[in-house]
C-alpha cells in the first residue's frame, strides 16, 4: 500500500547475547528520540481526504434536526454522514455493552459526543465545513452524580436498555438480609456487591473504627500522540485501516458489522501509536474514518487535535469512595466496609470490568476476613470513563491507603508497621474467597522501600542562595524556603494481571525461522499493539532466547494473524510474551527434527541428550555443539503459529462477589518524600522511591522504565491532573494543556526503584506484570505525605492550592 | 485569511493603516493559539518577522529600550542586571522553545490579565512605544496601557515598536503562582521593584483582576512607612506588622474571579503572601547593598 508513514518491520540483531534479563534497547527508541518515527499522524496517501467529526456543543439534548446543506455545499467537501446515512442497521458499538451510537441519533448524551463527519480535501476545509452543519438542540436536565442518577423523577441515560439481567432480584444476601437484583436501577451500568465473614461479629471486637469519605477527580490518560488513523478503500470493497489502537481484534469485531462487511474484508494495521495508558482500548475515529473512505472511495485520514482528543477517548473513573475500618488494639484489622460509587459517564465503555476491579481488590493487599463490598458504576452525562492504567484498582487504593494511615495514627503504630501486620502472603484469601498462590512480598516491599536512603534535607539551600528549582513553585520563583515544610509518606497497593472474571484472555504468535545470508533468522509476528510498553523489545529477546539466533525481525502488527489481546491490564509480556515463547518452543521442536533427521545417525546425543539452540546452533545441556542452525535448516523454513492463554479464571457471583476471578497479582509499595510550602499550598514532590516485585524482569531496564513512568502518573493525580466538568451543564472546562497540567521533568523527582523478583511458578518465566501496579500506590504516598506536612485531612485527589490554604 | 509580511517598519505601518483589523504576529505564542483553537480567524495576519529592529535593544541612561519582539530568552541572557524583574518574569514564561520566540510586544498586544510580562513592566515602570502611519509615534505610560480585559490603549492602526523600560535603580523581584512548578500560565503573579532613588516602592499584580494592575494604596502605605521609620537610610528591617500591612493591601487591590485555574480566594491570598516575601527579598537585598557599600566608604 503507497502509504508514506506505514509501518515497517523491526530488525534487531544484538552483538550481546540479548536474551531475557538482557536490557536490551527499544528497537525503535532512536527513531523516536529523533523525531524519525512515524505515528500514526504523520501517515500520508496520494489523493487522501480529511474526516473531521461535528460534536455536540450541549452534554444531554434531543436533536430535533440536523442541517448539512450548507457544508455540502462547500468546494472541496466530498461527503458529509450523519446517523441516516450509517450503511446498516448496526449504528453503535461498544467494548462490553453495545450503547455507544457510531453517530448520535435522536440524543446526545455527553459533551463532545460525535454527530456528524465531514470529508474533504483539506482539514481546514473539513474543519470549517463541520462548522457550517447546523444542529438545532433541545437540552435535557443532566445527570451529573449519584444523587441526580438515582433521584425519583430522574432522567434515564439510556431509556432503552437491554443488557440488564432478567430475572427477579435474589434475596438470599447473608443473614437472610434481602438484597436487590444486582444492578437495582437503569442509571447504573454495572453494580458488584462482595461480601464474606461476619462483619458485625467482627465489628464488635473492633477497638478502633475509622470512617472516611474520599473522593477522586477525573484522569486523562493524556498519550502525547492524539487519536489517528487512515483508511484507504480496497478494490473487492474493502477498507484496510491504519490505526493507532491498543487490540486491532477488538476494533475489527466492531468495526466490520457496522459497516455491513465480513471481517475479511476490514484489513487493520497498526500505525506508529504515541502511548495510550487505557485510552485507546475503547474506539474513536476508527469507524468514521472507514465509513468516509468506502463513501467517498478515497482514503480519509483522521487526526484530532488535542481539544478534540480530550473529548476522543474514554478518561478514569472519578469515584466517592466510602470506607469503614476497624482493627484492634495491637494492630490486627477486624473487618472492612466499603462503598465505591464510579461515575461511569454516559457509555458503559469498559464500566463493568472496572467495578470487578474496583470492587474485588478494595480491601487492599491486606488480609481481612470480614468484608462487606459494594461498587458501582453510573450511567451520567458526564464524560464517558472506561480504561485507564490501573483500571478501579487505583481509586480504591487512594482511598484504603488513606484509611490505613488514619488507623495506624489512632492506634499509636507507626504505619508501615501497621500494613506489615496486616500484609497479605502468598495463601491469604481475597475478599472474592479466592486464595493468592503465588508470591505476594507486600511486608518485605514495605520494608525494602523503608530502608532505602532518605534525600537530604534542604537541598535547595547553597551559599548562593536558594536553588528555586527545587523548591515549591520552581521556577516561578515563589518561595526561597520560606512556609516550606517536609512530609514522608508510605503507601502500597495491588493489582491484578490479565483480563479477569472468566474472559478468555489469550494470545496468538506466529514465529518463523529461517536462514539468511547464511544466519538463522527468527521473525515474530503478532497483533500485538506496540503502544510504547516494549513489547517489541521484549519478543525479539524471547525468541533469542528460545531459538539461539541473534537476528530477530518484529514484523508489523496486523489482523493477518490472530488475535493479540489487549495492550493493557498489565498483560502483554505474560500473555503474548507466553504466546512467542510457545510458538518459539513449537519451532524449536520442529528445528530439532529436522535435525535429527539429517544429523541423528551421526551422534548419539541427537537421540538422548536434552537439546538447546544457543548462539546459531545446536547444543547439548552439557555444551557440546551437535551442528549449526544455518545448516540444520538449509533452505527450509519453519513456522508455527499457537493461540496461548493463561489460566482460566470464573465471574464472581453477582451477589456475593465470591469466585476465582483473578488470574495474577502485582505488587508495588512507594514512599514519597514532599516539600510543600504551606502558605501557598504548592507542592514539590522531592522524591518518589517504589520497590516492586515483578516475578522476573524480562528486560530490566523497560522495567525501571514502566515503574517510573507508572510512578509519574500516579503523582500527576496527586498534585495536578484533573479533567474539570461543570457540575451544572456536564461540559467539560479544561480540554487543553494549558489547564490539564501534566508533569513537567521539573515536577518528576527521583524515584530510586527496587525490584525485587520471586517467580510466580504459573506464569511464563515467572514473570509478574510489572505496567500498572507503580500507577496504584504513587499517589496514596504522595497524599500520605502532604497529609504528614500540614497535618490537614485532605480526602480528595488532585490536592489543590485551595485545599491547602482554606480557599477552595 | 492573507498572510501579509512587510519588510520594512514602514511598511508595516502601511498595511496595518490598510488593514487596521490586521493581527500582528511575531513569536505566534498567543495568536497560533487563538487560531488552532478556531477562536479567532482574522482576515489578515500582519507578520513582523522580517522587520530586524523589532528584535534588537538599547541600553540608555536611564531606560532600555527593547523591541518588540526581543525574545524572552535574550531578556533571560542579556538584561538581568538592568531589568531583574522582567528577566525574572520572563523565566517563568511557558517553555525553552517558546521563550524563544515569544517577546514583550506579544503581551502587550494580547494584554490578558495573565500575560507574564505585566506585573514586571508595572513595578519597573514603562512606557510603550506605539506608532501609525497617519500620526507618527507616541509613548503610552504602562499605568495607562491596559484598558480592559485583553484590552489596550492602541489604536486600529497602530503597532508596537518598542517599550522603554526604566533600569532598575534598586532590587526587584517577581513571583508567580502555578499548579505545576514549570511550564505553567499563572493562576497569579506579582512583580515588585524597590526605587531607591525616588525613594518609592512599585508594584503590580497579574492574573488577579480584570487588567493587570498596581497596588497603589499599599505602594503608598508602604512610601509612608518607610519615610516615617526613616528606613531607606537607616537599611533597618521592615517590621512584619508592616509588611502584613503591605501584603493584605496589595490582596485588597485584586478584583479576581473563580475560574478553572482557581479561585478568587485563593488568588487573593496568594497575592498578599507574595507581596509580602518578595518585599522580604528585595528588602533585605536593599540592606545588603548598604551595608556592602558602608563597608567600602
Amino acid at each position: 500500500m503507497p502509504t508514506t508513514g506505514a509501518p515497517t518491520k523491526l530488525t534487531q540483531g544484538s552483538q550481546a547475547r540479548g536474551g531475557i534479563g538482557a536490557s536490551t534497547l527499544r528497537p525503535d527508541g532512536t527513531l523516536k528520540v529523533t523525531g524519525e518515527f512515524a505515528f500514526a499522524s504523520d501517515m500520508w496517501h496520494e489523493d487522501m481526504l480529511w474526516g473531521q467529526t461535528l460534536r455536540s456543543t450541549v452534554a444531554h439534548a434531543e436533536i430535533v434536526s440536523i442541517d448539512t446543506s450548507q457544508a455540502l455545499a462547500t468546494p472541496g467537501v466530498y461527503a458529509v454522514m450523519t446517523y441516516d446515512d450509517l450503511p446498516t442497521d448496526v449504528r453503535t458499538y461498544g467494548l462490553e455493552i453495545q450503547d455507544t451510537p457510531v453517530l448520535a441519533h435522536g440524543k446526545v448524551r455527553h459533551h463532545g459526543e460525535p454527530v456528524a463527519l465531514v470529508a474533504a480535501d483539506h482539514p481546514e476545509t473539513a474543519r470549517r465545513a463541520a462548522a457550517k452543519i447546523d444542529v438545532e438542540y433541545r437540552e435535557l436536565p443532566v445527570i451529573t452524580d449519584e444523587a441526580s442518577a438515582l433521584a425519583p423523577d430522574a432522567v434515564l441515560v439510556h431509556e432503552n436498555r437491554d443488557d440488564l439481567p432478567q430475572g427477579p432480584p435474589a434475596s438470599d444476601g447473608p443473614g437472610g438480609t434481602p438484597i436487590a437484583g444486582h444492578v437495582p436501577h437503569p442509571n447504573i451500568v454495572h453494580r458488584q456487591p462482595i461480601v464474606r465473614g461476619d462483619v458485625e461479629a467482627a465489628r464488635e471486637r473492633a477497638d478502633v473504627i475509622v470512617e472516611g469519605e474520599y473522593t477522586f477527580g477525573m484522569q486523562d490518560q493524556a498519550f502525547l500522540g492524539p487519536e489517528s488513523g487512515l483508511a484507504v478503500p480496497e478494490e473487492d470493497g474493502g477498507v484496510h485501516l491504519y490505526i493507532a489502537t491498543q487490540w486491532l481484534h477488538a476494533d475489527l469485531r466492531q468495526i466490520a458489522p457496522v459497516l455491513g462487511l465480513p471481517e475479511t474484508k476490514v484489513r487493520m494495521t497498526l500505525a506508529g501509536v504515541g502511548g495510550a495508558f487505557g485510552g485507546r482500548e475503547d474506539l474513536s475515529m476508527q469507524i468514521h474514518a472507514c465509513l468516509l473512505a468506502l463513501r467517498t472511495g478515497k482514503p480519509v485520514k483522521i487526526v484530532y487535535n488535542r481539544f478534540e482528543s480530550f473529548f476522543g477517548h474514554v478518561h478514569r473513573h472519578p469515584a466517592k469512595l466510602r470506607y469503614e475500618h476497624g482493627a484492634t488494639k495491637d494492630g490486627k484489622l477486624t473487618h472492612m466496609k466499603c462503598r465505591i460509587v464510579l461515575d461511569g459517564g454516559a457509555y458503559a465503555s469498559t464500566s463493568a470490568a472496572v467495578v470487578g476491579n474496583a470492587s474485588s481488590l478494595s480491601a487492599g493487599p491486606y488480609a481481612v476476613d470480614a468484608v462487606d463490598i459494594e461498587a458501582l458504576a453510573l450511567y451520567t452525562n458526564n464524560p464517558p470513563c472506561g480504561a485507564m492504567r490501573g483500571f478501579g484498582a487505583v481509586q480504591a487504593c487512594f482511598a484504603y491507603e488513606a484509611q490505613m494511615d488514619r488507623l495506624a495514627q489512632r492506634l499509636g503504630l507507626d504505619p508501615v508497621e501497621f500494613r506489615q501486620l496486616n500484609a497479605m502472603e502468598q495463601g491469604t484469601l481475597m475478599p472474592t474467597g479466592q486464595p493468592v498462590d503465588s508470591p505476594a512480598p507486600v511486608a518485605e516491599l514495605l520494608r525494602r522501600v523503608k530502608a532505602m536512603p532518605m534525600p537530604p534535607e534542604r537541598d535547595w539551600e547553597s551559599s548562593e542562595g536558594a536553588d528555586v528549582r527545587q523548591l515549591p513553585g520552581g521556577l516561578s520563583n515563589t518561595t526561597h524556603g520560606e512556609g516550606v515544610v517536609r512530609g514522608v509518606g508510605y503507601a502500597v497497593g495491588i493489582k491484578n494481571v490479565g483480563f479477569s472474571e472468566g474472559f478468555d484472555d489469550y494470545s496468538t504468535a506466529r514465529v518463523r525461522m529461517e536462514v539468511i545470508g547464511g544466519e538463522p533468522v527468527a521473525t515474530v509476528h503478532t497483533a500485538m499493539a506496540e503502544v510504547g510498553q516494549g513489547g517489541v523489545t521484549v519478543h525479539a529477546q524471547i525468541a533469542r532466547t528460545e531459538l539461539g539466533v541473534a537476528q530477530v525481525t518484529i514484523h508489523p502488527a496486523d489482523t493477518r494473524v490472530g488475535s493479540a489481546g489487549s495492550t493493557s491490564a498489565s498483560r502483554q509480556t505474560y500473555v503474548t510474551g507466553g504466546a512467542v515463547k510457545n510458538a518459539c518452543e513449537r519451532v524449536r521442536e520442529r528445528v530439532l527434527e529436522i535435525g535429527r533427521r539429517k544429523f541423528g545417525s551421526y551422534h548419539p546425543a541427537w537421540a538422548t541428550a536434552e537439546l538447546l539452540l544457543e548462539h546459531g546452533r545446536v547444543v547439548t545441556d552439557g555444551g557440546e555443539i551437535l551442528a549449526d542452525l544455518a545448516d540444520v535448516l538449509d533452505d527450509e523454513v519453519v513456522e508455527a503459529e499457537e493461540e496461548w492463554r493463561h489460566r482460566p479464571t470464573e465471574p464472581f457471583d453477582p451477589h456475593t462477589g465470591q469466585g476465582n476471578g483473578h488470574v495474577q497479582y502485582s505488587f508495588a509499595a512507594h514512599r514519597a518524600v514532599v516539600d510543600v510550602d504551606t502558605e501557598l499550598g504548592l507542592v514539590k514532590v522531592v522524591e518518589l522511591a517504589c520497590a516492586q516485585d515483578v516475578g522476573k524482569a524480562l528486560n530490566p531496564l523497560s522495567v525501571i522504565g514502566q515503574i517510573q513512568g507508572g510512578t509519574t502518573q500516579g503523582l500527576g493525580i496527586a498534585v495536578m491532573e484533573e479533567i474539570v466538568v461543570d457540575p451544572r451543564t456536564a461540559k467539560v472546562r479544561n480540554p487543553s494543556f494549558t489547564d490539564y497540567l501534566i508533569p513537567t521533568i521539573l515536577d518528576t523527582p527521583p524515584m530510586p526503584v527496587d525490584v525485587l523478583e520471586l517467580a510466580d511458578e504459573h506464569a511464563p518465566y515467572g514473570l509478574r506484570g510489572v505496567g500498572e501496579a507503580p500507577t496504584l500506590s504513587s499517589t496514596p504516598a504522595v497524599l500520605a505525605a502532604i497529609r504528614d506536612a500540614t497535618g490537614l485531612e485532605l480526602n480528595r485527589t488532585p490536592v489543590r492550592p485551595e485545599h491547602l490554604t482554606g480557599t477552595g | 485569511m492573507d498572510f501579509l509580511r512587510p519588510a520594512s517598519w514602514e511598511e508595516a505601518l502601511a498595511a496595518k493603516a490598510e488593514h487596521p483589523a490586521a493581527v500582528p504576529i511575531a513569536g505566534g505564542t498567543d495568536v497560533m493559539v487563538e487560531i488552532n483553537f478556531g477562536h479567532r480567524r482574522p482576515d489578515h495576519l500582519l507578520d513582523l518577522n522580517r522587520i530586524g529592529e523589532l528584535a534588537e535593544w538599547e541600553s540608555g541612561a536611564d531606560s532600555v529600550r527593547l523591541g518588540a519582539s526581543v525574545p524572552y530568552a535574550a531578556i533571560m541572557e542579556n538584561l538581568r542586571a538592568e531589568l531583574p524583574g522582567l528577566a525574572l518574569a520572563s523565566h517563568t514564561v511557558a517553555s525553552p522553545q517558546i521563550r524563544n520566540r515569544g517577546g514583550v510586544g506579544g503581551n502587550l498586544g494580547t494584554a490578558s490579565p495573565a500575560g507574564d510580562a505585566h506585573p514586571a513592566l508595572l513595578a519597573a515602570g514603562a512606557e510603550v512605544e506605539a506608532e501609525s502611519a497617519a500620526r507618527g509615534s507616541r509613548r503610552i505610560p504602562i499605568d495607562d496601557f491596559y484598558t480592559g480585559v485583553k484590552r489596550n490603549a492602541l489604536a486600529p492602526d497602530e503597532l508596537i515598536r518598542a517599550v522603554h523600560i526604566k533600569k532598575a535603580d534598586g532590587p526587584q523581584q517577581y513571583s508567580k503562582v502555578g499548579t505545576r512548578n514549570a511550564m505553567v500560565i499563572a493562576v497569579c503573579a506579582f512583580g515588585l521593584a524597590l526605587h531607591p532613588a525616588t525613594r518609592t516602592v512599585r508594584t503590580g499584580i497579574g492574573s488577579a483582576a480584570p487588567t493587570p494592575v498596581r497596588a497603589k494604596t499599599a505602594e503608598e502605605f508602604l512610601n509612608a512607612a518607610l519615610e516615617e521609620d526613616g528606613l531607606w537610610d537607616n537599611g533597618e528591617t521592615i517590621t512584619p506588622s508592616v509588611a502584613q500591612r503591605f501584603a493584605d493591601l496589595c490582596a485588597a487591590a485584586c478584583n479576581p474571579i473563580d475560574d478553572v485555574r482557581g479561585t478568587a480566594g485563593y488568588r487573593r491570598r496568594a497575592v498578599g503572601v507574595m507581596a509580602r516575601r518578595t518585599l522580604t527579598w528585595t528588602w533585605e537585598s536593599y540592606r545588603g547593598t548598604r551595608r556592602t557599600l558602608k563597608g567600602a566608604a
